[in-house]
């Protein structure tokens, strides 16, 4: 079953960039889908740049309307996503919980729509 | 004895056996409900008509799995369903008369307690599925209205089957943790219990008492499994004696021994020695241990409840914790750091009844009578019952 993970974190929780904590992180990030070798198979995975660069788009009575700035305003920002396979709840999450992201914010774990 | 009130009482004692059993073989939470829901009509059709069968809970597991396999035929144009239903089928062709029904309630537990479950859906899914509780009776425990509760149960078994929550029990790397979120659960389907007035339909502490023992049952050689069950024991023990004449809570040192269940005390001691002796400390230990300690016949040796309560705020930070540290360590002595401690905590625990009464006696003790009286009228305007509202106006008015 396929899950898709999307990473939530406020501005400024992350290491910087340039610092080795930074780095430390980066190669978790790398290293990640090879480590979860067995619980769930990686399918895709990007990072996203920061929410500043986000236009939203809307058509309404044939008008488009596109907005400056990610869908809502949070605290947390959209920054990132994987979309995996596992046979279950229980290995997604096992997955999620290696995410750097899930020790500076937050990881949603859905279940991918199987029509 | 009538076929209705037969079958009444067989889903009342069974329905979590039947039901786990049926997930299992049926690989969906709600579509085992809706089977043994269908099973359960029909028993009254039939035991009406033919008699009731010499093993009903046999006659509704057979009839129950019939119903799933005639669900899944009808969709069976969906392809994922296929391969359950030939397992099904075949399953059904082979054991026509299941006698014995195996017990998978342990994956039921596990299931219904899921840490991807909100609290409250835990406690209802539970009471629900385990205790052979109904949906009215579930949603009078939360003072829900039924079909309120109703969606609650049916929203739960939609997201354990859309987002795959497996009928498993957890592998050794999750089980410490996720036998805590069960653990967690009975205690607080135990401590709702204590929090019932007496006109309560269902009494919740015998149905906590019962997961507990189903627990140590199904998961033996368990200390914090048989630590739980303790903690139910020795508290429970207490609970003729908890409310005083006047109908004010009485805190252990005050209720009047004669009246505690010696039975339960024994049991739960002997548990928590069991417990303790396997050598792997956890939460509900310390927990069983403070409780223990409270009924000593020679009085509650203080220091040590303080000394656990400080183990136990390591391993669960939370405010409550550490006020009844604070409690403890005023009794042990410590009345000054006592007080410190509580007034730490007054951004998180302002508001909460308790905790205005702690620190209204601590005040008190410590010659901060202003104070003491402030906390006193708080603790007065939050009170519970009127008992023990004239029980702190008492108090408040020995301040002089």
């Amino acid at each position: 079953m396929k899950y898709l993970l999307t990473l939530y974190a406020a501005p400024g929780a992350e290491p910087a960039p340039g610092t080795p904590d930074f780095d430390a992180m980066m190669g978790e990030y790398f290293s990640l889908s090879e480590r979860m070798t067995g619980t769930a198979t990686f399918l895709a995975g990007e990072g996203l740049q920061g929410v500043e660069t986000a236009t939203t788009l809307r058509k309404r009575a044939g008008r488009v309307e596109t907005m400056d700035g990610p869908f809502a305003e949070t605290r947390e920002h959209l920054g990132g996503f994987y979309l995996i396979e596992a046979a279950d709840l229980d290995a997604a999450l096992r997955f999620a919980a290696e995410i750097p992201a899930a020790r500076y914010g937050s990881v949603e774990v859905r279940p991918v729509m199987d029509y | 004895m009538s076929p209705k009130a037969l079958l009444a009482r067989v889903l009342e004692r069974d329905r979590g056996r039947l039901l786990a059993a049926l997930i299992a073989r049926v690989g969906d939470f709600q579509r085992a409900e809706d089977a043994l829901q269908e099973a359960a009509v029909s028993a009254l059709v039939h035991w009406g008509r033919a008699g009731v069968p010499a093993s009903p809970a046999g006659w509704l597991l057979r009839a129950a799995l019939r119903k799933a396999i005639d669900g899944y035929r009808r969709d069976a144009t969906l392809a994922r369903h296929r391969a359950t239903l030939a397992v099904l089928a075949a399953e059904e062709a082979a054991d026509p008369d299941p006698q014995t029904i195996p017990d998978d309630r342990l994956r039921l537990i596990f299931t219904c307690c899921h840490p991807a479950l909100e609290e409250k859906t835990r406690i209802a899914l539970t009471l629900r599925s385990l205790c052979g509780l109904t949906t009215p009776q579930v949603a009078a425990v939360f003072l829900d209205a039924e079909p309120t509760m109703g969606q609650r149960l049916s929203r739960a078994r939609a997201k354990i089957a859309a987002a795959r929550i497996p009928f498993a029990i957890p592998g050794p790397e999750d089980l410490p943790a996720r036998l805590h979120s069960v653990l967690t659960t009975v205690y607080l389907i135990f401590t709702a219990g204590y929090a019932q007035g007496p006109d309560a339909g269902i009494d919740l502490c015998t149905e906590a008492i019962f997961l507990a023992r189903l627990l140590v049952q199904l998961a033996p050689d368990q200390p914090e499994v048989e630590a739980a069950l303790a903690l139910l024991l020795l508290t429970h023990a207490r609970a003729a004696a908890r409310t005083g004449p006047e109908g004010q809570t009485l805190p252990p040192s005050q209720q009047d021994r004669g009246l505690w269940n010696r039975g339960e005390l024994a049991e739960g001691r002997q548990l928590l020695d069991r417990a303790v002796a396997r050598r792997a400390p956890g939460p509900f230990q310390i927990k069983a241990a403070i409780a223990a300690l409270h009924t000593q016949d020679n009085g509650p040796d203080w220091p040590q409840i303080a000394a656990l309560y400080a183990r136990l705020y390591d391993a669960e930070p939370t405010p409550v914790i550490a006020l009844n540290h604070a409690v403890a360590l005023a009794e042990s002595g410590g009345l000054a750091q006592a007080l410190a401690q509580v007034e730490a905590l007054t951004p998180e625990l302002d508001g909460y009844q308790p905790f205005h009464a702690v620190r209204a006696d601590l005040c008190a003790r410590s010659g901060q009578t202003g104070a003491a009286r402030a906390e006193y009228a708080r603790a007065i305007a939050l009170a519970p019952s009127p008992a023990d509202r004239s029980f702190l106006q008492a108090r408040l008015g020995m301040l002089g």
